[in-house]
């Protein structure tokens, strides 16, 4: 209640200091009919109560959490992702998202006063610390983005190894960038290019469309592409889910080695066993694993600097820094016609050489920024190349923890039946005893 | 050789890790206690027309609204008619609004009320920059909250050459212009929900 009064005492001050009433060009007439003007019509938000949100979300993990690990039922799975398509993508419109909640979170790391309502934050934390837990059960049926694709992939093809590991290094320059644009105030980039959420909300712009509408067409054959090569939300829960404590396994007893389910995985995320008789000797692995160590400064150095000269042209991102562009090449007489911005700029108060001196002063921090995002990209370029050079061993088909989605394909193609329990073991002595 | 229930490095580290990013979460959530929306400033507007074309809604969550209450009820209506329109009447040729969504009503001579249709009006800005240059600035732009999907960058805040839109609070979903405040100060909303919420209770 204090705080109410406080507030009230704070506006009607506010109101006073601005006793100048307006000069209005027509006198406001004064009715003689004794008509009322009417009400305005202000309605506010009506926004379903963050906890629904947050329970749906946590229910649905759990869910997703038990199908994979307990049940092992890939149709469940499917059906989780056909409610989460309805539910977060089409009756939420895609929004919030975990995806998109990791640049408010990011944002709030880097500005102090820019503050993250609860439901963002549990968006972006609860599919992580399911992560830890259970592998990337979210991206398995809960994330919208996920299920419509997951629901396009008619007919997947496996990449190649090499294609796959050189186009999974876009999700962390995804993630950079993100990162890049939010510490220079260029905004959001990955609700900018959301490529689905225009299916989600019905009503989009043409280019959203389009690569919503490549993207589809394309995972009919390479099961979903922006999970596997985009997604820059995939990078963290990919981290988290290397820890994962249960994770999906293919087989739910010891594996036999037939190799059935070598091919089911459309997202390549099968470890094949290692040979033992090894291609590479084990001195020859060290010393290229020492090779790559010692190369690793000089790889991360190079990004950094290649970042850092490029600058320039990444600061273009930032809409002043373009604005100041072009108002500088209209006063140059270089365009004959001005743009409704550079109007606006003109009907400012600003001065061309403020403006001028706010963007060289973006460009300022471009430059520190895309040097840390070029060696952020050059340790991960070292950090694949050194998980490549590692030989580990491995005797039995499993699931890459990192790259796994727990789609829950696998299971199907595995002939080794589990455990049998007691009660099972009950039921085939009577049936056989029925038998004879 | 210890019997101990051994806890597992890697237990410890999963569990420490999730208290850590909650205990994170609660410090850096607690700062965002006040949602908020996005709204835009009628001072700062220059009826550029991208709230209409920039939304990621079809139409536009934007729209225009009247303040009543400073609106001169004139007969030769800025908003209303094109400039240089042939007659003062209602006939769709000396219409402004493209889509025909001002509805004008005769109240008493010599005044009329202007009207907005909300599911007719597409945000154009036409009438307010009619309104601003011929009027007294009664109608204006706002962003609808029963439409607004509330993005997380809104795309026209993003687009807007006069910087117009910000986030503001719940509280002061919109910008309203009064007799009082003249045409700059936000106005509390006293909207048709809020009104058992806070305002009259005290």
């Amino acid at each position: 209640m204090k705080s109410r009064y406080f507030a009230a005492a704070a506006l009607l001050l506010f109101v006073l200091a601005y006793e100048a009433k307006a000069q209005f060009r027509f006198p406001m007439p004064e009715f003689e009919s004794g008509y009322k003007h009417p009400e305005m019509n202000t309605p506010l938000p009506a926004r379903i109560p963050a906890a629904v949100d947050i329970t749906v979300l946590f229910v649905a993990l759990a869910v997703t959490a038990w199908a994979v690990l307990k049940s092992r039922s890939r149709s469940m799975v499917f059906l989780i992702a056909i409610f989460s398509l309805l539910y977060f993508g089409f009756y939420r419109k895609g929004c919030v998202c975990p995806v998109g909640s990791l640049q408010n979170v990011v944002n709030a790391i880097i500005d102090r006063s820019f503050g993250v309502p609860i439901i963002v934050m549990a968006f972006f934390l609860l599919p992580l610390v399911f992560a830890v837990y259970f592998g990337r059960v979210f991206c398995a049926a809960v994330c919208p983005l996920g299920a419509i694709q997951e629901m396009c992939a008619i007919s997947p093809i496996q990449l190649s190894r090499p294609v796959e590991i050189t186009l999974g290094l876009l999700p962390y320059a995804y993630l950079g960038l993100t990162v890049l644009s939010l510490a220079t105030g260029t905004g959001f980039l990955i609700c900018r290019y959301d490529p689905f959420i225009g299916f989600f909300r019905q009503g989009a712009s043409f280019n959203m469309f389009l690569t919503g509408g490549v993207l589809l067409l394309m995972g009919i054959f390479v099961a979903r592409p922006y999970c596997r090569f985009l997604c820059p939300y995939g990078v963290l829960l990919r981290w988290a889910s290397l820890f994962s404590k249960w994770h999906a396994s293919i087989t739910p007893a010891e594996c036999i080695q037939c190799r059935l389910c070598e091919s089911s995985c459309p997202y390549g995320a099968i470890v094949v066993p290692t040979p033992d008789d090894r291609s590479v000797d084990r001195r020859t692995g060290a010393r290229r694993l020492g090779l790559l160590l010692l190369l690793t400064p000089v790889i991360v150095g190079t990004t950094a600097w290649t970042g850092m000269t490029a600058h320039k042209l990444v600061a273009r991102l930032h809409p002043t820094v373009r604005l100041a562009e072009r108002v500088a090449a209209e006063e140059q007489g270089r365009f004959a016609e001005t743009t409704i911005d550079t109007d606006a700029f003109h009907a400012g108060k600003q001065m061309p050489a403020e403006l001028y001196a706010d963007a060289n002063a973006i460009k300022q921090q471009f430059k520190y920024a895309s040097a840390w995002f070029g060696a952020f990209m050059g340790l991960v370029i070292c950090g694949k190349l050194i998980r490549l050079s590692v030989i580990r061993k491995s005797s039995d088909y499993e699931a890459d923890r990192g790259a796994c989605l727990s789609c829950a394909r696998c299971f199907a193609y595995c002939p080794v039946v589990g455990p049998i329990s007691q009660s099972d073991l009950r039921q085939e002595c009577l049936d056989k005893h029925a038998q004879s | 050789m210890s019997e101990k229930p051994k806890i597992g490095r890697r237990d410890f580290m999963r569990v420490a890790a999730t208290v850590a990013a909650g205990g994170g979460a609660w410090a850096v959530a607690r700062r965002g206690d006040e949602a908020t929306v996005w709204q835009l400033d009628p001072a700062k507007c220059v009826q550029c027309g991208r709230c209409s074309t920039n939304c990621v809604l079809n139409p536009s969550a934007v729209k225009c609204v009247h303040s009543f209450q400073i609106c001169g009820y004139c007969d030769l209506c800025g908003a209303y008619l094109q400039p240089g329109a042939k007659a003062r009447d209602t006939g769709a040729e000396n219409e402004l609004c493209p889509v025909g969504a001002i509805t004008r009503t005769y109240i008493e001579d010599p005044f009329y009320q202007y009207t907005i249709d909300e599911k007719l009006c597409v945000g154009c800005g036409k009438c307010v920059k009619g309104c601003n240059v011929f009027g007294n600035g009664s109608l204006y732009l706002q962003v609808k909250h029963d439409l607004c999907v509330g993005c997380n960058e809104c795309l026209i805040a993003r687009n807007c050459p006069a910087k117009a839109y910000e986030r503001v609070p719940v509280r002061t979903a919109y910008l309203l212009k009064t007799r009082d405040n003249g045409v700059l100060v936000p106005k509390l909303n006293l909207g048709t929900r809020l009104d058992s919420g806070t305002g009259k209770q005290g």
